[in-house]
C-alpha cells in the first residue's frame, strides 16, 4: 500500500481555518505528524474493493421522518441566551462577518 | 449490607417494606460519594441540596400513596448520569472547558424519563472529553481512577460512571456509547453494561458525538439494573428522528424465560493476535459454563472486523467535525481554544477527510465498509442467535500508558467499535479476574431490538456465577 506524503504545516493551517480552530506552532508540528501516521493507518481500507457496495450511513430503515409545521413550546429569549458571554439586548453578539 | 451496595432490585424491595427509607438510601450514595470519591474523582458534579430534596419528596409521596411504585416504578433510586446528558439547572461539561461554566435549560429525555420515573440524579460523572477515549484520562477537569487498582485506568469514555457503580456512588448510571464508551468501562470496573440498538432510546439533549453511531444505555451491578432502567428509557420520542416506533419489552418480567433454543455463535477474529491469555482463557471458561447449561456455541467469522476500526473513526470524526461545530465560541460561554488535544486532533482529522477532494476517498469509503461490516452480522445471525466475545483484549492498563499514543488508544477498542456501524445491541457483563485481581468482562451481541434476548442470556449466566457480585476494596 502506498505510504502517503507527510500532511505539511500548509494543509495543516489550511484544515485549522476551515474547522475554525486555533492551532499553535507546537501543536501544527505535533499534528503534521499525528495526521499522517493515522491517515496511512486507515489507508488498510483500501485493501477492500468497495466499487459497488452501497454506503450505509444509517441503520434505522426510516426515511423522512416529518412532524407537522406546527409552532410548539421553546426556550425563552432568556433562557436561549443564559449560555452566552455575548449579548445585546437580547440577542447574541458577534463580530461582523462581512 | 450498606445501602448503597444495594441492587435496584433490592433497594425497591427495602423501600416497599419501608426497612429505609429513599432519603436514608440518598444519604447512603452521598457518603459513598464523600468517603471514596477523593480517590476515585468519579464525579465532576455532585448535586447533592437538589437529591435531599428530590429524596424527602419521594419519602412524602411513599408515605400517601402505597402502590406509587406503579406510576413511579424507580421511586428513591439514586442514580448517576456521564456528564454528556443535558440536565435542567445542573452543569454540564463533556469533561471540556469549552462548557465549564455551561448550565442547560432543559432535560434530556432519558434524564426527563428517570426522574418521571422517581429515580434522583446525584450528579455527574466525569469521562474523556465530549467521549473521545478510552480510558477518562483525555477529560480536561480530572483523571478518574479504576476502583480495583488505582494506577489503572477506569476505562473509557464513561470511565466516572462505571468507577461510580462499583464503588455504590449511585444504584446505576446512565451514559452513552459510539464505540464501545458504556461496555469497555463497565468491563474494565467490573460492572454490567448495556449498549442498545441505534434508534431504542432517545439522544435527545445528549451531547453528540458520532451522530450515526451515537446510543444511550445504562450501567448497573447487575442484569436485572438495566432491565429495569432501560424499560424507562426505551422507546420512540418525538424530539429524536432516529426513535422506532416498536414496543418496547417489560424486560424484567421476561427475564426468567427459558433460553436453552438460543445458539451463540463465537467469532474467531476476536481471540488472534493481541489478546491477552488470561482474558481468552476467562471468556472459554464463560462459553463453557453456557454450554454446559445446555446451550449450543459454535465458531462463526466476522470476516471485515479488521477494517472495524479505521472505518468507525473515519465515520466518527467526521461527524465529530460536523457536531463540534456548534461550539462556535457564542452559545456557550467559551471559545474554541479551549478544546482539549485529542477533541482538537478529531475535529482536524474529521475536517480533512470531509474537505474537498477527500471526501470520498475517506467518509463515503469508511460508510461503503460500514456496509460490509454489517452484512457480516447479518449473515453471522441468519446462523446463530447470539454472538459471545471479550470486551477488551486486555484489563484496565495503566494509567498514562497510551496517553501519548493516540493510535495506540484507539486500537484498544477492537472489540467494541465493531458493534456500532452495525446498529446492534450488546451487553458487557463481567465474567472473571487477572491473577491481578482485574476485571475480565464479555459480551453478549444480538440482532437489532434484540435487547431482552440478551438480558436473558446474560441472565443465565450471572445466576450461574458470581463475578458481578465481588467488590474492590478501595485503599
Amino acid at each position: 500500500m502506498m505510504k502517503i506524503k507527510k500532511i505539511d504545516k500548509n494543509t495543516v493551517t489550511k484544515i485549522s481555518k476551515l474547522a475554525y480552530l486555533p492551532v499553535s506552532k507546537n501543536e501544527t508540528v505535533k499534528f503534521q505528524k499525528q495526521l499522517t501516521d493515522i491517515l496511512n493507518y486507515v489507508k488498510i481500507l483500501n485493501e477492500l474493493d468497495t466499487g459497488e457496495i452501497k454506503p450505509t450511513s444509517q441503520v434505522t430503515g426510516l426515511i423522512n421522518v416529518t412532524r407537522k409545521d406546527k409552532p410548539r413550546k421553546s426556550l425563552s429569549q432568556e433562557e436561549a441566551l443564559s449560555g452566552t458571554a455575548s449579548k445585546h439586548n437580547g440577542y447574541f453578539k458577534i463580530k461582523s462577518i462581512f | 449490607m450498606k445501602l448503597s451496595e444495594l441492587t435496584i432490585a433490592q433497594a425497591l424491595a427495602g423501600l416497599k417494606e419501608r426497612k429505609f427509607s429513599c432519603l436514608e438510601l440518598t444519604y447512603a450514595c452521598l457518603q459513598k460519594i464523600r468517603d471514596v470519591d477523593n480517590k476515585i474523582n468519579a464525579f465532576i458534579t455532585v448535586c447533592e441540596d437538589n437529591a435531599i430534596k428530590q429524596a424527602e419528596k419521594a419519602d412524602k409521596l411513599l408515605k400517601e400513596d402505597k402502590n406509587i411504585f406503579s406510576l413511579k416504578p424507580l421511586l428513591g433510586i439514586p442514580y448517576s448520569a456521564k456528564d454528556v446528558f443535558c440536565t435542567k439547572g445542573v452543569k454540564i461539561t463533556a469533561s471540556s472547558k469549552i462548557l465549564k461554566n455551561y448550565v442547560p435549560q432543559y432535560d434530556a429525555t432519558s434524564i426527563k424519563k428517570l426522574n418521571q420515573a422517581g429515580a434522583i440524579l446525584l450528579g455527574k460523572t466525569n469521562n474523556d472529553a465530549f467521549g473521545f477515549g478510552s480510558s477518562t484520562e483525555n477529560s480536561d477537569f480530572q483523571i478518574t481512577k479504576n476502583p480495583w487498582n488505582l494506577k489503572k485506568v477506569p476505562g473509557g469514555s464513561s470511565g466516572g460512571s462505571a468507577a461510580a457503580v462499583i464503588c455504590g456512588m449511585g444504584l446505576f448510571s446512565i451514559a452513552e456509547d459510539t464505540g464501545g464508551s458504556i461496555r469497555q468501562p463497565a468491563c474494565f470496573c467490573s460492572v454490567s453494561g448495556i449498549k442498545v440498538s441505534y434508534g431504542r432510546v432517545s439522544r435527545y439533549g445528549v451531547i453528540a458525538y458520532g451522530s450515526s453511531l451515537d446510543t444511550i444505555g445504562t450501567i448497573g451491578k447487575e442484569i436485572k439494573d438495566l432491565a429495569y432502567t432501560l424499560k424507562i428509557i426505551a422507546g420512540k420520542d418525538k424530539y429524536d428522528a432516529t426513535t422506532l416506533p416498536i414496543k418496547v419489552p417489560d424486560y424484567l418480567n421476561k427475564l426468567n424465560r427459558l433460553v436453552k433454543d438460543i445458539k451463540i455463535g463465537v467469532p474467531k477474529e476476536y481471540f488472534g493476535k493481541g489478546i491477552d491469555k488470561e482474558v481468552k482463557l476467562a471468556i472459554k471458561k464463560a462459553i463453557n459454563k453456557l454450554e454446559n447449561y445446555g446451550i449450543g456455541v459454535e465458531e462463526i467469522s466476522l470476516p471485515h472486523t479488521k477494517y472495524a476500526i479505521p472505518a468507525y473513526y473515519l465515520a466518527g470524526i467526521s461527524e465529530v467535525s460536523a457536531n463540534l461545530a456548534r461550539y462556535d465560541g457564542i452559545r456557550y460561554g467559551e471559545t474554541r481554544d479551549n478544546f482539549g488535544p485529542e477533541v482538537k486532533r478529531r475535529i482536524m482529522l474529521g475536517t480533512y477527510a470531509l474537505s474537498s477532494g477527500y471526501y470520498d476517498a475517506y467518509y463515503k469509503k469508511a460508510m461503503q465498509v460500514r456496509t460490509l461490516i454489517k452484512q457480516d452480522f447479518d449473515k453471522a445471525f441468519n446462523k446463530i442467535d447470539v454472538i459471545l466475545a471479550p470486551v477488551s483484549p486486555f484489563p484496565a492498563f495503566d494509567i498514562g500508558e497510551k496517553a501519548d499514543n493516540p493510535l495506540a488508544m484507539w486500537l484498544a477498542d477492537i472489540y467494541t467499535v465493531t458493534i456500532n456501524p452495525a446498529g446492534v445491541p450488546a451487553l458487557a457483563i463481567p465474567c472473571g479476574f487477572t491473577k491481578n485481581n482485574l476485571p475480565i468482562g464479555m459480551q453478549l451481541i444480538g440482532p437489532q431490538f434484540t435487547e431482552d434476548l440478551l438480558f436473558r442470556l446474560g441472565f443465565v449466566y450471572q445466576q450461574l456465577t458470581n463475578w458481578h457480585k465481588k467488590k474492590p476494596e478501595i485503599n
